[in-house]
């Protein structure tokens, strides 16, 4: 199904970015996430796959505290990256989420113009001293976003004007502006067509170069083309986590194989 | 028969044409509901619509047409030397009517009888002396022509009444046998009555519109013969309100009374202005606070409190600014400190009591808009590593911008037509200044006034109140259309 080529089984020998030991997340009572270790290394796509539920997107949003805007909701564990635990109380969390950056299942470009959307995170966090450096920001997350080519013409048009794939790269682009090392993509395909798809996906594939990216996704043949590690959850479980070529073609796990094989779901 | 009997006796057969039409559609498919087209209820339903709909058709338009149709034949009884210096046909008619009125009610206590009542004259009997004793009000001598219409006018009226309830129980008749009739097992007597449904919901929103119209339309024509009275010109760019109360004209063919809009309308826009300072950013805080800060919990209780404020009639406001504010600002700005204010009612009072009546207004249309911001915002720019108030500051409101305007808009249309609030807090002058402790007033304050006097109506002391309306009337439509304008222009930036 999927044959990981060798030089992408050398990237596994990066530093690890994320490293999270014994993490549980409560939403009131209910226990969603249990006991989850994994390590997330440095410039590679990790994918998050399993059914409706699992708790893959819950886990995502604990990586940037997301969660915290969610009064019910509670973490415990220690979640590290570049060794410093992100749930210390000396961080800030407004601080760690300029740091790893977001982009959400559905494309949700704020209503301002496609200048502004990018320019957001760099004036909040002061990136740039005068106008010419912002353009300068601007210029480069788009062309990053790879979304330039279409919208240097009109970057003062509303970024909600954009077609649904557009929308998507330029949040992909605004999540670049603020210089992330991390970027979480939750379903960033699931509200697009295969082609703007394709984009995207080819988009997640060169920013691998700069940074780690972690992937949530229900597709299994997306998780096969974009990720180099993936992680199976399953009611809430880390089931199995390692090399995507591995997951997909001889699981360990009988959970993985029957969700990978289509018979849970 | 009385029109609220002949409604009970229509009601009833339609009550009867109900269950009519039940029995006859449950036989018709041989007593099993499956075999009709319709549920049993909506036959019922059909006959019910169909005697009484009709019935009451009649019933309403008979009752609007017959009084013209008796006062035409009346107003051929009086005689033109009848109508008396300074007095004209329509006084002499209500003369008439009362003395009809009279002449029931001696009936009806048993004072006389009806023949005496049908062909009594004036110029034997002491008709007026006799009605005064029943307790009818009439204002001069009964003389025999009218005495004579009046006769006439009781016989029409009783004629057309028995007739309208023989029209009106034959109609029920004539609708419920035609729905019996129709009644038959395939007959589709479920879309008869969604049919209904959609004619009801439609005549009551004509009811509204329509009603809408009759208030512009009389305030129209009474506008237009103020202004046949009086200089447009001197209404609109004249800067002095001194109404003279017996009206009439100097010696030059200027009327006396100076009716200058402009100190009202300054006076209005002055004390909305400060009402909208006041409410704006209060109101528009507080829905940030309830929207995004504040827990459930403390929502679900502060709202409702806030709410409260709404709920309060203006009277009581009016007496918090005269009894409450009034004073305070006194003590601050008054002769004992600043000397800026000379008494409690101010511009200044009047502004900050309103404004605090507005700030639920805002709140609460605000809070509304903000929690309509879908959360993927909030998520994205907080995904950026904004804090509260940035992601509030810079998407939240931004993207509420249009719906918080036409907030504040509504609330500006509500400032400029509110008036007890000024009647007590701003005191009764009318006066252009830019002082904010001196006593104005406004458009609303000064229609109340010029209408309670006991000035001759068609005076333009008098008129002037519907001019005053209209002015007041365009205003808030411009406001609120404007409002209306914005929000839609603006509302799909967020989808």
């Amino acid at each position: 199904m999927y044959d990981a080529p060798h030089t992408e089984r050398a990237v596994s020998q990066k530093d690890v970015k994320i490293s999270a030991n014994k993490v549980q997340v409560y939403y009131g009572d209910t226990h969603a996430i249990k006991d989850v270790d994994v390590q997330i290394e440095d410039k590679t796509v990790t994918a998050f796959i399993g059914p409706s539920g699992c708790g893959k997107s819950t886990f995502l949003r604990t990586l940037n505290r997301m969660n915290d805007t969610i009064d019910i909701c509670r973490v415990e564990g220690d979640i590290l990256i570049d060794g410093e635990n992100i749930y210390d109380k000396r961080v800030d969390p407004v601080q760690l989420r300029a740091k790893v950056g977001m982009v959400f299942q559905k494309p949700n470009p704020f209503p301002k113009s496609i200048y502004d959307n990018i320019a957001y995170g760099p004036r909040i966090h002061g990136l740039a001293r005068n106008k010419a450096e912002l353009d300068d920001i601007v210029e480069k997350s788009l062309r990053r976003g790879a979304i330039w080519d279409e919208v240097k013409d009109r970057l003062d048009a509303p970024g909600t004007g954009l077609s649904g794939g557009q929308q998507q790269r330029l949040c992909i682009a605004r999540a670049i502006a603020t210089e992330p090392e991390v970027l979480l993509m939750d379903e960033p395909c699931s509200a697009l067509d295969p082609i703007a798809t394709a984009q995207v996906e080819e988009l997640i594939d060169e920013l691998r170069a700069s940074y780690s990216v972690v992937i949530v996704t229900h597709s299994m043949q997306q998780a096969a083309r974009v990720s180099q590690k993936t992680a199976f959850f399953h009611l809430g479980n880390l089931v199995e986590f390692g090399e995507t070529g591995k997951i997909f073609t001889n699981p360990e796990d009988p959970r993985t194989e029957s969700y990978i094989t289509g018979r849970i779901g | 028969m009385p029109v609220f009997w002949l409604i009970l006796s229509v009601l009833g057969l339609g009550g009867a044409g109900y269950v009519a039409g039940r029995q006859r559609a449950l036989a018709s498919a041989g007593g099993d509901s499956r075999n009709l087209h319709s549920l049993p209820s909506y036959y019922g339903s059909n006959l019910f619509i169909k005697t009484v709909v009709p019935a009451f058709v009649l019933l309403i338009i008979w009752l609007l047409v017959q009084p013209f149709v008796i006062e035409n034949r009346v107003i051929g009884l009086i005689p033109t030397g009848e109508i008396a210096e300074g007095s004209n046909i329509n006084l002499v008619m209500a003369e008439v009517r009362r003395t009809a009125e009279g002449l029931d009610n001696l009936v009806a206590l048993g004072l006389m009888d009806e023949d005496d009542a049908s062909n009594m004259r004036a110029d034997i009997s002491d008709v007026t002396q006799r009605l005064k004793d029943a307790g009818q009000v009439v204002t001069s001598t009964i003389t025999q022509p009218i005495l004579h219409a009046a006769q006439e006018y009781r016989t029409s009226s009783a004629t057309g009444s028995l007739y309208m309830t023989v029209a009106v129980f034959v109609l029920a008749f004539a609708g419920m046998l035609f729905g019996l009739k129709e009644t038959q097992s395939d007959f589709r007597a479920r879309n008869i009555v969604e049919a209904s449904v959609k004619i009801l919901l439609i005549a009551a929103a004509s009811i509204a519109i329509l009603t809408t119209v009759g208030i512009i339309l009389s305030l129209i024509f009474n506008t237009v013969e103020f202004f046949r009275l009086y200089p447009a010109s001197q209404f609109f760019f004249n800067p002095t309100w001194l109404p003279s109360f017996g009206g009439g004209l100097d010696h030059d063919g200027n009327p006396l009374s100076k009716l200058g809009i402009l100190p009202l309308l300054w006076g209005t826009l002055y004390i909305s202005l400060i009402a909208l300072v006041v409410a704006v950013p209060i109101g528009l805080f507080a829905a940030i606070y309830l929207s995004e800060y504040a827990t459930s919990k403390v929502r679900s209780i502060a709202k409702p409190l806030l709410e409260i404020l709404a709920g309060i009639p203006t009277i009581v406001y009016g007496l918090f600014a005269l009894l409450t504010v009034g004073p305070m600002l006194i003590s601050i700005f008054g002769d004992g400190s600043l000397g800026w204010m000379k008494a409690g009612t101010a511009v200044m009072t009047a502004g900050l009591v309103m404004g605090i009546m507005l700030i639920p207004f805002v709140s609460s249309l605000s809070d509304d808009i903000i929690n309509a911001v879908p959360q993927a915002m909030r998520d994205g720019s907080y995904g950026l590593g904004a804090t509260k108030s940035e992601t509030i500051k810079q998407v939240v409101i931004p993207a509420a911008l249009p719906g918080i305007v036409g907030a504040i808009l509504l609330a500006a249309s509500r400032a400029i037509g509110e008036t007890m609030i000024v009647v007590l807090g701003a005191g009764a002058a009318a006066k252009l200044s830019l002082n904010p402790f001196e006593a104005m007033t406004t458009v609303t304050a000064k229609i109340v006034s010029q209408l309670t006097g006991d000035a001759d109506f068609a005076s333009p002391e008098a008129l002037v109140a519907f001019a005053l309306g209209m002015s007041l009337f365009i205003m808030t439509l411009g406001l609120n259309v404007f409002a209306l304008y914005i929000v839609r222009k603006y509302r799909e930036q967020y989808d």
